[in-house]
């Protein structure tokens, strides 16, 4: 009796495995490419992949971490193209032969975001070196994405500049997560961030927070491709991959990406040629 | 604010449209393919800790109940090591595929299962053991009859596996990498939206995610009803 019943319950199962598992196996060419947090969570993929599809037939997979993971990831072999925003971090990738090259793509700015009150006076800082200052001096409560994310490099670049080591201090806070994470937890307690003008712009939870500087030539935030070196990893889609940001450059791709905007205001610019 | 956020979760459920369905579809896919393999595992794992002697069964057993805490994230980094090109398994291609996702939750429910499925098959043996003696059963007809008696507690194994395979989000993130219309399941969906600041929409998913498995355990609930009534 119970042997029949373990029987009945194999066949069912075997049916149930081949079920689960065969339509994961699609006959379209797809790449995977690693890719920041800002550019999947500001909506930017989701307006300019369809237009790509549509024009290629290459699907593409979109990781979204931070850029020193994506790096991780591309350096692992688990993608086949990248697209990032540390240019000090990318420069090394190539140079360390883990991409065969990096190309410019497209641009915008970093934020700086804080509570609408502004306690540290940020808002009257000369420039994005002294509204850190300013924070520091005030002792207000910052956030930072200590991820090794491309925000954070450019978060931790200002510091620099401004000759303050904030790690360890009280009103420094490590949150080691994305940037909406992060932006969640700014505005929970009414702290300052630094944020990619994607994210924010996307960005629904605000509560109190809003831009206190921005404008600032540093506060450039410019995003590369690359591809992952096929002589280092032998299975990397390079004819597609190459595809792909051949298309993120040519003029149909900068379209594009110069086309979304959200209420209006345009988040990522071409790169110029 | 939150009683803002939940009346605009209630009002987005209306909206829901075939991508939020695939997204469904996806997550009973994988977390039931995994369940379905840790019921091949872990319920026989767990009987023949049950019915076995050997050395070590005592540790065996702390070793399986600790283990019903595995973190889902550990998991997840594990399995990513596996599967990644750079990995031993690398070659398989599996990495950021709902294959390698159903990998990772089986890892994570089949200690569940099998700690649970140990429990009721060790008080069941103790009962009918002497039974079990006179009828000349081999060690293994024991583990496949108690199994088979207990079927219906056993039911509390594999709903308690469902559970934790629906509702775990650290391993799917890591070995899927939530990408959209390929491995984007419930829960990694609802943490891309709380990242997005998009609260209403995150909760939202997160009711029809406790729906889902609502109507999964009563669905449960109801065929071992009728299955006791019809074959006792």
């Amino acid at each position: 009796m119970a042997h029949d019943f373990l029987k009945r319950i194999r066949r069912g199962i075997a049916g149930l495995i081949l079920a689960s598992v065969m339509p994961c196996a699609s006959a379209a060419e797809s790449i995977v490419l690693a890719s920041t947090t800002s550019t999947e969570q500001s909506g930017l993929f989701d307006h300019i992949l369809p237009i790509f599809e549509k024009a290629s037939g290459i699907s593409v997979k979109v990781v979204a971490l931070g850029t020193g993971q994506a790096l991780d990831v591309g350096r692992r072999g688990d993608a086949d193209a990248l697209l990032v925003h540390d240019r000090a971090a990318e420069d090394k990738f190539v140079a360390e032969g883990y991409g065969s090259y990096r190309r410019d793509v497209m641009y915008n700015d970093f934020v700086i975001v804080g509570p609408g009150a502004d306690p540290a006076a940020v808002k009257g800082a000369a420039d994005a070196t002294g509204a850190f200052g300013r924070i520091a001096g005030k002792g207000a409560v910052f956030i930072s994405r200590a991820d090794k994310s491309g925000t954070h490099a450019a978060e931790m670049r200002f510091w620099k500049a401004a000759e303050i080591d904030p790690v360890g201090q009280g009103w420094y806070k490590e949150a080691g997560t994305g940037m909406g994470p992060t932006l969640n937890m700014a505005a929970g307690v009414d702290g300052y961030t630094l944020s990619d003008r994607g994210t924010w712009a996307n960005f629904k939870n605000r509560q109190n927070l809003t831009i206190l500087h921005a404008g600032d030539p540093k506060l450039f935030n410019p995003y590369g491709a690359i591809l992952v070196n096929p002589d280092k990893h032998p299975h990397v889609k390079k004819a597609a991959a190459e595809r792909f940001i051949d298309w993120l450059t040519s003029d149909a791709g900068r379209e594009a990406i110069a086309s979304y905007r959200i209420g209006g205001e345009q988040l990522f610019f071409p790169s110029k040629r | 604010m939150l009683a803002a956020t939940f009346s605009d979760a209630l009002a987005l459920l209306a909206t829901f449209d075939h991508r939020v369905a695939e997204i469904v579809g996806l997550s009973l896919r994988v977390s039931g393919g995994a369940v379905v393999l840790g019921t091949l595992i872990g319920l026989p794992l767990g009987a023949c800790i049950a019915v076995g002697r050997f050395p070590g069964k005592a540790a065996v057993s702390v070793l399986i109940n600790g283990l019903m805490g595995l973190p889902s994230v550990v998991v997840g980094v594990v399995v990513y090591l596996l599967l990644s090109r750079s990995g031993p398994l690398g070659g398989l291609g599996l990495l950021y595929t709902p294959p390698a996702m159903i990998v990772a939750q089986t890892l994570l429910v089949v200690p569940l299962m099998a700690a649970i499925a140990r429990q009721v098959v060790e008080d069941a043996w103790q009962r009918y053991a002497e039974e079990l003696a006179v009828m000349r059963f081999s060690w293994w007809q024991s583990v496949t009859t108690l199994l088979y008696d207990c079927r219906h507690s056993l039911l509390v194994a594999v709903l308690a596996g469902l559970g934790r395979a629906m509702s775990e989000v650290g391993a799917v993130m890591i070995v899927g990498g939530n990408i959209d219309r390929a491995t984007r399941v419930m829960t990694t969906a609802i943490a891309l939206e709380t990242s997005k600041g998009d609260l209403p929409l995150a909760i939202a998913l997160g009711i029809v995610l406790i729906l889902i498995i609502l109507a999964l355990n009563a669905l449960a609930f109801g065929l071992r009803r009728w299955a006791t009534r019809r074959f006792g």
